[in-house]
């Protein structure tokens, strides 16, 4: 497959350390999930009350593509970026916690918020919401990371003109352990 | 009533993760949707898992839950008129 | 650019009203229904579903002849119904290292967390796929889409991209969920479940009727292999309403560019689409939506149906379900009426089509829309 598209911007978040372009640009230490993800809100200067809702996969998401989707690079693509996402556990995080909703049938209460996150591809939703991205989108699942399958169906997307550029990647969570790494193709 | 609204402005910051205001912030008569403290349907479906849950009280119709829930002031009176728990 | 043709040339499904795709369309044309009123699953008394009786089910796989020993292995309903509904394809087709396999799911073998000795590696959607292809022989790696209710639909845009740019020369797509108390009690804290079965389209819909079923279909690009009557793979879309994660968008923005954005890519005109197999969830929100991005596109007098009427709402394979069947009628060249419609309810009317009749088909568009705001549209042609 020849391709003429490349890789312009990264991000990865794991251990509680965001990597943008592969240099450190932020950190924190000993923190839960939540908590990283809290500072890293607060010092990223984000106001977007929804982000306390969202599950953790859609926080780890979230937060790798506000720093890769800055305002030019939205622009330039005139809000046709596609979404493309890809993780280990789809969204078993949540899964178990709305199972435990309705283990104890003496304690029975469903919770719908926590059920509308027991899809994957809600985060790409949240995102594709921020930054009113209306635009082609898919969450695939595998046992590791395939960034050649991704980078594949990038350049799909792009030489079909179906987007102008492509957000795609990896976000993984599961209890606890997350690694989220997110590149733009073009 | 004073202690029930307390108690109800705690639960919806905590079930509804409500960052963005604070039990002292949250007037009695302030609108839960729309402008007011912004709610959406899910929580809407979130506030009558609450209303069962902790007080026992059963909406089986969602269209009621408009007028209940238009404030911490009219979910409080609708409370303590029906509660069970 | 030109890309290569991609054609459908085999499908199966495994659903209440059958076990293959001619007697599920002999059941379509006498108007049965897979919808039971079923009783006490965890604390829902009674609900209405189109759910697959595991006798039976069990009766037609112990003698069914699979490639590879099934007795000394443990298989769950739903991979049950998955390996018989891939069987029929992988058996007349060869499976090379250029061979895809999608495989489309919302929750897998999700009932298996009802347990808490179970590892949760049983859940995990990829184990799930690796367990089927590995028994059938597929050597590339699997590719699950899990995008909420309309995966089964993108599964097929996705396998149809991935052999037009180059990846793969053809693709199995198998797609399959099954009704669980995880997802009933979902949907029922949604308030999103009807109490009666579903009535897509209908002024007295009032919610969702959940379902099960698998379906399977064969994607090639090797001209010599497509006979008359194959089906082409014009073009597709999947869309963002970018809006809410529960509700779709009231004018239908994703919809239509899913929607317009297959159309261009078929290079048709929607006077051309001779069908819609749309959505039809029998939510009042998604129906609404569909009647108002189909007048958007001026595709309001093109004859439409939803499915659920007969199937419920079976999540991940619903999409490659209603192709399947939607195949079936162009193929026959004969419409399925729109189960549980009476009176329009929707505030701009669609052409919901009301009895079985025979009609000409050739083009015609398959829909669906989902949580995550998403949507997908895609764009068939019969080959004559």
């Amino acid at each position: 497959m020849k391709s003429q598209f490349t890789i312009t911007n990264s991000c990865k978040i794991e251990s509680n350390i965001i990597f943008f372009n592969e240099e450190k640009i932020f950190e924190t230490e000993g923190d839960s999930f939540a908590e990283f993800a809290k500072s890293v809100y607060k010092k990223f200067g984000i106001n977007y009350p929804k982000f306390f809702k969202m599950d953790n996969l859609s926080k780890l998401a979230f937060l790798a593509s506000e720093v890769l989707l800055s305002e030019q690079i939205i622009a330039e693509a005139e809000n046709n970026v596609a979404l493309v996402f890809a993780n280990r556990s789809s969204s078993l995080d949540t899964d178990v916690k709305f199972q435990q909703s309705i283990d104890d049938k003496e304690n029975y209460y469903p919770s719908p918020a926590v059920f509308v996150y027991t899809l994957p591809n809600i985060c790409v939703g949240e995102i594709s919401i921020k930054h009113q991205l209306k635009s082609e989108n898919a969450f695939f699942v595998f046992e590791e990371n395939n960034e050649v399958f991704l980078t594949q169906y990038a350049t799909s997307l792009l030489q079909n003109k179906k987007a102008t550029k492509v957000l795609c990647g990896w976000v993984e969570y599961f209890d606890e352990s997350y690694l989220a790494k997110l590149f733009i193709v073009e | 009533m004073e202690a029930l609204k307390q108690e109800l402005k705690e639960k919806i910051i905590a079930a509804l993760n409500l960052e963005h205001i604070s039990v002292e912030e949250f007037d009695d008569n302030e609108t839960l949707f729309g402008d007011g403290i912004g709610l959406d349907s899910i929580d809407a479906l979130e506030l009558i898992v609450l209303l069962d849950k902790d007080y026992g009280i059963k909406l089986t119709d969602p269209k009621e839950g408009k007028t209940i829930f238009q404030s911490v002031e009219t979910m409080a009176n609708y409370i303590s008129a029906n509660r069970t728990k | 650019m030109n890309n290569k043709s991609v054609y459908i040339t085999q499908t199966n499904c495994i659903t209440p009203l059958g076990f293959d795709v001619n007697s599920n369309w002999d059941a379509l044309q006498q108007g049965k229904s897979g919808i039971k009123l079923h009783k006490n699953v965890g604390n829902l008394e009674q609900f209405y579903a189109s759910i697959i009786s595991t006798t039976e089910l069990n009766e037609v796989f112990d003698k069914t002849v699979f490639p590879f020993s099934v007795s000394d292995k443990k298989f769950t309903k739903l991979e049950k119904m998955l390996l018989l509904a891939l069987l029929p394809l992988v058996e007349k087709h060869q499976i090379s290292n250029r061979t895809a396999f999608v495989f489309s799911t919302t929750k897998g073998n999700i009932s298996s967390l009802e347990l808490e000795s179970n590892p949760v590696k049983e859940a995990q959607l990829a184990f799930l796929a690796k367990k089927i292809s590995s028994l059938f022989g597929f050597t590339t790696e699997p590719i699950v889409l899990s995008n909420a209710c309309v995966s089964g639909v993108l599964a097929i845009a996705v396998a149809k991209r991935m052999i037009q740019v180059g990846v793969y020369d053809d693709a199995f797509i198998l797609a399959g969920d099954e009704v669980s108390e995880f997802v009933l009690s979902g949907f029922n804290s949604f308030q999103a479940m009807s109490e009666m079965p579903c009535k897509p389209y209908d002024s007295d819909r009032n919610g969702v009727t959940l379902g099960e079923a698998t379906a399977a279909v064969y994607l090639t690009s090797d001209n010599n292999k497509v006979e008359s009557n194959a089906i082409k793979i014009c073009g597709d879309g999947a869309i963002n309403d970018a809006n809410h994660i529960s509700g779709p968008s009231r004018t239908g923005e994703g919809l239509y560019k899913s929607i317009e954005s297959a159309i261009r890519e078929a290079n048709i005109t929607v006077k051309e689409i001779d069908y819609i197999s749309a959505h039809g969830t029998a939510t009042l929100y998604n129906d609404e939506m569909e009647a108002i991005a189909f007048n958007r596109l001026h595709l309001q007098n093109v004859p439409v149906n939803s499915l659920k009427g007969f199937y419920g709402h079976t999540l991940g394979a619903s999409g490659l379900l209603e192709t399947v069947i939607a195949i079936e009628s162009a193929k026959r060249n004969h419409l399925i009426m729109s189960k549980g419609f009476q009176h329009d309810g929707t505030s701009q009317s669609i052409a919901v089509i009301k009895e079985n009749k025979p009609a000409e088909i050739n083009y015609f568009l398959k829909t669906a829309s989902g949580f995550g705001g998403c949507n997908t549209a895609v764009i068939f042609k019969k080959l004559n």
